[in-house]
């Protein structure tokens, strides 16, 4: 049995991709820079067969109009394995069904390979579209050359190029001999298409590996199967930071189909723990569950979210947010404390990477991640050289897979029976156990309302649980002072829409309690903030803009019932401009049921209409999910929750209705990315409408387990 | 280690393995049906849906040694002679994955569900796909997917 993740190693282009990017990455780097396409035009004729036209390390053509292309990021379902050829596709100028996609492994002729922070679409766009304009305009020259008349008359459509005067065409296939002999332009020179002439981008393109995902096709991490595999399972500390000092391992290495079992301990970037190596996932998870380890729990051990909550609330009140003197006698102050928990990623495909450690101590590594130069230099500091890392489609990011932890740790274990490939899978158990999590935190807000209904002061003492304050990307009014960070030995890293998840959760339920305080609707205040707050690298017009798109298509201002309400937030997160309006219902006895939740977005110009629309969904539902139900808490310095049963995430049955307005771009401005943006409006939205039917304020997530009960 | 012999997408397996072990490792590890995913472990997420004598299971909490003689529908059992089922086609026509991690259990959730109910209301689908999670929340696309199939089968 031999299922790899995509085995594309005889098909079309593919071979002469890797030979083209092998020489692009010998010495050229990044196969972005000018120039660079050139030289690998110029070898690449030498090297590949002279009938496919390979312009640079993501084109190739076919004398039959084929047209691959290689995706060079990891889809982690934000659509980028779709959207990056697309930009391509768009300025090569064919049609799209011409279009293959393959998954590039990671090679420094494709640049920066990482996905986070919803930086994709933002620092890709024109590079992509360079990359096919320098193809088409190289096919224009051998057009030209073949027709012995000038490139200005020559024009493009469909993978066809045209000379009109002449009533002649040829079909890109046709050049391709033609055109690989041609010098690389610089991509900075060449011309895009202006936005009147944009075909692709803007249009419902389904995702290419859809028909894989919905046959059961291996395409994910956990899928790879090499010859001869062997399954890991790692146990480490559940104390945050503690260590094995000894275990059962003679008998481990007994039960049924275990190859081996041994203590990793001191090695560069893993974390210590137990590895057992079996013959089947299910013996190393068994085998693993008869574990016996004496732990050395190091100093976390005492650690409890009640402690944490205690410091937090010292260091709110030590560090009072501070309004300014000469407030009016007759202002309204108003004080807020708001806190979040921590969460997990819980990404449905847990932690995993197959290793295969080879005799000579070089490293083939298939892997879920957000980072693939990460994962090679942590294989790479486990003493491996030489270390080639394929990408695998990904069971999710939100953050997680920016860490190559994993990665490690299967490496450290397969260095441990080289010449055999090991994947190493963690359990849910051991994934949400094992987290970065996403940081608690605490607000601590005062404001000040005038008598006019006017907000005259707000602010804000932010105590955080890791390192940086959270970005105040929209208000210049609202003054914030961060506290030092509490020391609390939890693991935390970036989860989606980092910084601005629940901190804006946070802002925007206070500037809501501050417009009822006032008396006043909640998005005439907002737009009167807006005319007035500015801040630097963000356009306050384009948000009122959304405001105003988001509250029109929701029927802002309608009479509701008591149990019903609409609540309204917006946020500037990732450069993205999103204004989410929520409609809830709440019964008296206090069942919450959240309708409806309509997004305006302005991202500038849509890549990809069904993955943004898709990507806005999801965002608002995640937003909408993390702050309904789930929480990890800490206990005896470990996580509380270990699985789906105690971590609580949406399901279909309260999945609200979710509509998307996007505003309109121009094309021939570079868009701003959409993991992120849609996610941190959502969750103060539902809260503002929970407030607006029942008169009941959220300060504190996550909304279940508090009373709504109304009378 | 026994030897058991399966009736899986109606071909007959064998295998040999702890009489503990789950369908689901069976399925991926032994007989290499990959589409078939780990997600929890203890029935929660819905993603190792499989049809044991066509009724929606969690192969996770399915003991190899409980099959017997049932037979066994993976998601790579469902298209025939490479014809994607209605369910299928609506997946991809509405592009409802995101990671897609998940999306064999939903179709198997939803296969089922159409197969007792083929015009199923809102609340059916509530009812009968709320055993399967979606971390990227792809609902609202889920719920359309099986409206668009019900409405061609």
């Amino acid at each position: 049995m031999n299922t790899t993740v995509e085995n594309i190693s005889s098909e079309l282009g593919r071979r002469n991709f890797i030979k083209v990017s092998a020489l692009a990455g010998g010495g050229l780097m990044l196969g972005l820079r000018m120039g660079v396409g050139e030289a690998v035009a110029q070898t690449a004729s030498a090297t590949a067969p002279a009938t496919n036209f390979i312009p640079n390390a993501f084109i190739s053509i076919t004398p039959k109009g084929e047209v691959a292309i290689i995706s060079k990021t990891p889809e982690i379902g934000q659509g980028m394995k779709t959207a990056l050829p697309m930009l391509i596709a768009e300025d090569l100028d064919v049609p799209w069904s011409s279009v293959t996609v393959y998954q590039a492994d990671l090679n420094a002729a494709y640049g920066n390979q990482g996905v986070g922070g919803s930086t994709t679409i933002p620092t890709n766009y024109m590079p992509m579209r360079q990359l096919g304009a320098t193809a088409r305009t190289m096919l224009v020259q051998a057009a030209a050359q073949t027709w012995n008349v000038p490139v200005g008359e020559c024009t493009t459509a469909s993978g066809v190029v045209y000379h009109k005067a002449s009533n002649r065409s040829l079909a890109y296939g046709d050049l391709t001999s033609t055109a690989a002999k041609l010098p690389t332009p610089d991509p900075s020179t060449v011309t895009l298409k202006d936005d009147k002439d944009i075909k692709i981008l803007g249009t419902r393109v389904a995702g290419v590996d859809n028909p894989k995902v919905v046959t059961g096709k291996p395409l994910f991490g956990i899928d790879v199967k090499q010859p001869g595999q062997l399954y890991a399972n790692f146990v480490k500390c559940p104390v945050f930071g503690g260590k094995p000092v000894s275990a059962n391992l003679d008998e481990i290495k007994k039960l049924p189909g275990v190859h081996d079992a041994f203590i990793i301990d001191g090695v560069t970037g893993v974390k210590s723990g137990v590895a057992v190596v079996a013959d089947s996932t299910w013996n190393a998870i068994s085998a693993s569950n008869k574990l016996q380890v004496k732990w050395d729990e190091g100093a976390n051990a005492d650690q409890s979210s009640d402690n944490i909550a205690k410091l937090a609330q010292a260091a709110g009140a030590s560090g009072a947010a501070a309004l300014p003197d000469g407030l009016p006698a007759d202002a309204k102050i108003l004080e807020g404390v708001y806190n979040f928990p921590y969460l997990s990623h819980a990404t449905l495909e847990p932690m995993n990477t197959t290793v295969l450690v080879k005799n000579d101590g070089s490293a083939e590594v298939w892997t879920p991640t957000q980072q693939p130069s990460a994962v090679q230099r942590i294989v790479a500091g486990v003493g491996l050289s030489n270390v080639t890392v394929h990408i695998t489609r990904v069971g999710g990011g939100f953050g997680r897979r920016l860490q190559a932890d994993y990665a490690g740790e299967a490496a450290a274990i397969a260095k441990n029976v080289p010449g055999v490939p090991v994947q190493l899978l963690w359990t849910r158990e051991q994934d949400m156990g094992g987290d970065v999590y996403r940081p608690a935190g605490w607000h601590f807000f005062k404001g000040a309302v005038g008598a006019d209904g006017k907000i005259l002061a707000w602010a804000d003492n932010f105590v955080p649980v890791q390192g940086g304050a959270f970005g105040n990307n929209e208000f210049s009014s609202l003054k914030v002072s961060a506290s030092r960070a509490i020391p609390t030995g939890v693991p935390t890293g970036a989860w989606r829409a980092p910084n601005d998840n629940a901190n804006f959760w946070a802002v925007q339920s206070f500037l809501d309690e501050m417009a009822h305080a006032a008396g006043r609707d909640p998005l005439q205040v907002r737009l009167e903030l807006l005319a007035t707050d500015q801040i630097k690298g963000y356009d306050a017009a384009r948000m009122s803009g959304v405001l105003k798109l988001a509250t029109e298509q929701a029927g802002w201002g309608k009479q509701l019932p008591k149990g019903q309400g609409m609540g309204m937030a917006f946020t500037f997160s990732h450069r993205g401009y999103v204004c989410v309006v929520a409609e809830v219902t709440v019964t008296q006895a206090g069942v919450l049921t959240v309708n409806k939740m309509t997004a305006g977005v302005d991202v500038g110009p849509v890549v990809n209409l069904s993955a943004a629309e898709n990507q806005v969904q999801g965002g608002m539902m995640d937003g909408l999910s993390s702050a309904w139900n789930p929480k990890i808490t800490i206990s005896q310095g470990r996580a509380d929750q270990s699985n789906f049963d105690e971590y609580k995430l949406i399901r279909m049955s309260a999945a609200p209705e979710v509509a998307v307005h996007f505003v309109k771009g121009d094309y021939n401005v570079a868009p701003t990315g959409l993991g992120e943006p849609a996610l941190p409006p959502a969750a103060p939205a539902v809260c503002n409408a929970i407030f607006a039917a029942t008169g009941i304020r959220i300060r504190s997530l996550p909304i279940a387990g508090q009373s709504l009960k109304w009378s | 280690m026994a030897t058991y012999q399966l009736n899986v997408n109606g071909e007959m397996k064998t295998v040999e393995v702890e009489a503990d072990t789950p369908l689901l490792w069976v399925l991926r590890d032994s007989i290499g049906l990959v589409g078939t995913k780990y997600g929890c472990g203890i029935g929660e997420c819905g993603a190792c849906t499989v049809h044991i004598d066509g009724v929606a299971k969690r192969s996770c909490g399915t003991p190899v040694s409980k099959v017997g003689t049932a037979k066994v529908t993976t998601i790579e059992g469902l298209a025939q002679d490479g014809k994607l089922t209605a369910l299928q086609q609506a997946w991809c026509d509405l592009d409802v994955p995101q990671c897609g991690y998940c999306q064999c259990g939903q179709i198997m959730s939803a296969t089922a569900l159409l197969a007792k109910t083929p015009k199923p209301t809102d609340a059916d689908i509530d009812s009968a796909m709320s055993g399967n999670l979606c971390r990227c929340a792809t609902y609202t696309r889920i719920r359309a997917g099986i409206h668009a199939a019900a409405a061609i089968v």
